[in-house]
């Protein structure tokens, strides 16, 4: 089935801040979407809205043609978000981490999926270490190894390349393009160009 | 890269409740094993403050006998009281917390994990060591029976309405003592009938009464209190 | 004829509605406490157990009557403002809880002063005394919760939330003393019928109901100072101070 995510008039605001109106688009598989704009416009609260944890003041969003508001379970199955905080815990390893992020979503990979994918991310060696022993990059990479592992279908993913070098980003870029190629969609919050070119653009604070 | 990639087929629509409380369970489990520390300090403040009361009263036997089953309850509440921000707390600053909002596992199953795990972690411990404490009281055996078991019953009834309390002050300026202002008035209940269980045993009475409203009021807790903990959750996300 | 149920849920219109009614409350709330107070006082009959000191139930029963009656309309308010998203709602229930905590306070103050010459203690730790406290610091947590978040509707949503779970107080303080047993009487007031002097009742409850008034003319202007505080950057609020 292809997925498709609709946004009609969006609208909120923080406190007595109206952050944004009017917001509408659509994605279809095999696209994604780019938000830009100025610090403070809004882009954050935006991709948290769509995700379904900041509640709207109005417009809706669709999942398949169906309210998130009124039935948020199979979006939520398909949904992989990523925001400003990493969700890693200090306590555990990179592939407890891991592990426990996919089990979460509800997806079961066996132990030898998962030290692939970190070696894959070139966290092989250091896969047993707590995630204190880890640099930010190192972190993120760990958020790497879970997209290449979650067949979730929409990515909403918030300056996903941040506190990643260039090879972390061409990282990045290639599993977006395998994401496209299989026909899952996604927004991704951005300052920088992220290789494939996007399907839209929508500019926040304009 | 290498890996072979699943093809993007959709994961399950239902997450079940079963999985969400499993995960929930053996994970904060883990994390409290990891750090034994925060853990110890819950049991090491009931014991060491279990302990200053007959050093300020002076150890007159039958004044302890009194007050023995009514300190120890109030050391178990501050006690269990100190451990309830380590809940939510660290999940809601490292982005954790919104990971599991967002998880297709339905709410109530992680939430109850979670709460399991901290019972199990603070609350057993406790009812474990208080027969122990009782003894520095001079409580009988009788006595330490009805005390441990309203601990037992009691406990899982104070990390419940902890883990509410906790859950709609996450992000909230104020911090221990709003918590305080909003939790311990909540225990007062638990105190009253969970003291009063030891008590009545050790006036000869039944403490089956007692140990009752308790268990009752563990069912209800328990049925009643994780939903106004989601509840409580989603907006703390919001 | 389609009924515009959310037409004074508008802030503005609201604000300009509780001016408007509020002065009359506060005169009722008068009229009807000075009669009370008078039949209570002065007409009344010698108690013939206690004397004169009973007569402190004229403040106390309806004090603490009106504390659980506030509670309860605050949580609904409370459970209106997380149904329907609504703001007013929650201002509503903001601008109740002073005044029911004040209730409270004074329930217990004046039970306080009255158990000293009739039980010989100003303090004892019963089933009722006790869940009253633990309403009062409900009350206290309430407010405290709503004030403790940088964006206030948030603050409404949890303090509403709070209100509702502990709700399941109040039915505890108006049943303790059929469950237990305690140092307060069981109720003389039931809604079949009640075995006081006639004047006696009457003036409980006047000023019962001057009590409520009261509580409705103070939320109404309690609210009004909320909406203007929550809503003046609004070009309303700016053409009512220009």
């Amino acid at each position: 089935m292809t997925a498709r995510l609709e946004a009609r008039a969006l609208a909120c605001s923080r406190g007595t801040a109206r952050l944004f109106r009017e917001i509408s688009f659509g994605i279809a598989a095999g696209e994604w979407l780019a938000v830009r704009g100025p610090n403070g416009s809004g882009k954050t609260t935006l991709l948290r809205c769509v995700a379904g944890l900041t509640r709207l003041d109005g417009g809706a969003v669709l999942w398949d043609g169906e309210s998130i508001g009124a039935h948020c379970a199979p979006f939520h199955a398909n949904l992989l978000y990523a925001g400003h905080l990493p969700g890693i815990k200090d306590d555990l390893s990179a592939e407890e981490n891991l592990q426990c992020a996919l089990q979460l979503r509800g997806v079961s990979a066996p132990p030898a999926a998962l030290a692939a994918a970190l070696a894959d991310v070139g966290l092989g060696k250091r896969r047993r270490l707590p995630a204190r022993r880890l640099s930010a990059g190192q972190r993120r990479r760990i958020g790497l190894a879970r997209l290449m592992l979650d067949p979730a279908q929409c990515w909403v993913l918030d300056e996903p390349l941040t506190a990643l070098d260039d090879e972390g980003q061409r990282m990045f870029s290639t599993l977006l393009e395998r994401h496209l190629a299989r026909g899952g969609l996604a927004i991704l919050a951005t300052h920088q160009d992220v290789a494939p070119a996007p399907a839209r653009l929508l500019r926040m604070g304009a | 890269m290498s890996v072979a990639v699943s093809p993007l087929v959709p994961a399950q629509p239902e997450g079940s409740f079963a999985a969400g409380f499993a995960w929930a369970f053996a994970r904060d489990l883990k994390l409290a094993m990891r750090h034994p520390g925060e853990t110890l300090l819950a049991v090491a403040f009931f014991v060491l403050v279990a302990s200053l009361f007959p050093l300020g009263i002076g150890a007159e036997p039958q004044l302890l006998q009194r007050i023995g089953p009514g300190v120890i309850w109030v050391c178990a509440l501050l006690a269990a009281f100190l451990s309830l921000p380590a809940m939510f707390a660290a999940d809601y600053t490292d982005g954790s917390l919104e990971q599991m909002t967002l998880s297709p596992h339905p709410m109530g199953g992680w939430v109850g994990g979670k709460i399991a795990a901290h019972w199990f972690a603070s609350g057993l411990p406790l009812t474990v060591l208080s027969p122990l404490l009782g003894l520095q009281y001079g409580l009988d055996g009788a006595t330490l029976a009805a005390l441990a078991a309203a601990l037992l019953v009691g406990t899982p009834v104070l990390s419940l309405l902890g883990a509410a309390c906790t859950a709609l002050t996450l992000g909230a300026r104020g911090g221990g003592m709003l918590l305080a202002l909003l939790a311990l008035p909540l225990f007062v209940p638990v105190l009253v009938f969970g003291a009063g269980a030891a008590e009545a045993q050790a006036s000869g009475l039944s403490a089956a009464p007692h140990l009752s409203i308790l268990g009752a009021g563990l069912i209800v807790a328990g049925m009643a209190v994780p939903p106004a903990v989601c509840a409580a959750v989603r907006i703390a996300m919001d | 004829m389609k009924i515009a149920w959310f037409y004074f849920a508008s802030p503005p219109t609201f604000y300009r509605l509780a001016g408007w009614l509020a002065p009359w409350f506060f005169a009722l709330a008068a009229i009807l406490g000075a009669a009370g107070l008078y039949i209570g006082l002065f007409v009344a009959p010698t108690d013939a157990q206690q004397g004169e000191v009973y007569r402190i139930i004229f403040v106390h029963v309806p004090a603490s009557w009106m504390s659980m009656f506030i509670y309860f309309v605050m949580a609904c308010y409370g459970a209106v403002s997380l149904t329907f998203n609504t703001r007013l709602a929650a201002m509503m229930a903001r601008a109740l809880a002073p005044t029911g905590a004040m209730f409270t306070f004074v329930a217990l103050w004046t039970g306080s002063f009255w158990g000293r010459p009739t039980w010989g203690t100003y303090w004892v730790w019963d089933a009722r005394i006790t869940s009253e406290l633990v309403l009062l610091f409900l009350y206290f947590g309430f407010i405290a919760l709503a004030n403790a978040f940088e964006d206030p509707r948030r603050g409404d949503r949890a303090a509403a939330l709070l209100a509702l779970i502990g709700i399941v107080n109040l039915p505890i303080i108006y049943f303790s003393v059929v469950w237990w047993n305690t140092l307060h009487q069981g109720s003389s007031v039931k809604f079949t019928g009640t075995t006081m002097q006639v004047q006696m009742l009457w003036a409980m409850l006047l000023v019962a109901l001057s009590f409520w008034m009261y509580s409705i003319g103070a939320s109404l202007t309690r609210v009004r100072a909320i909406i203007l505080e929550r809503e003046g950057r609004t070009h309303w609020a700016r053409a009512l101070a220009a």
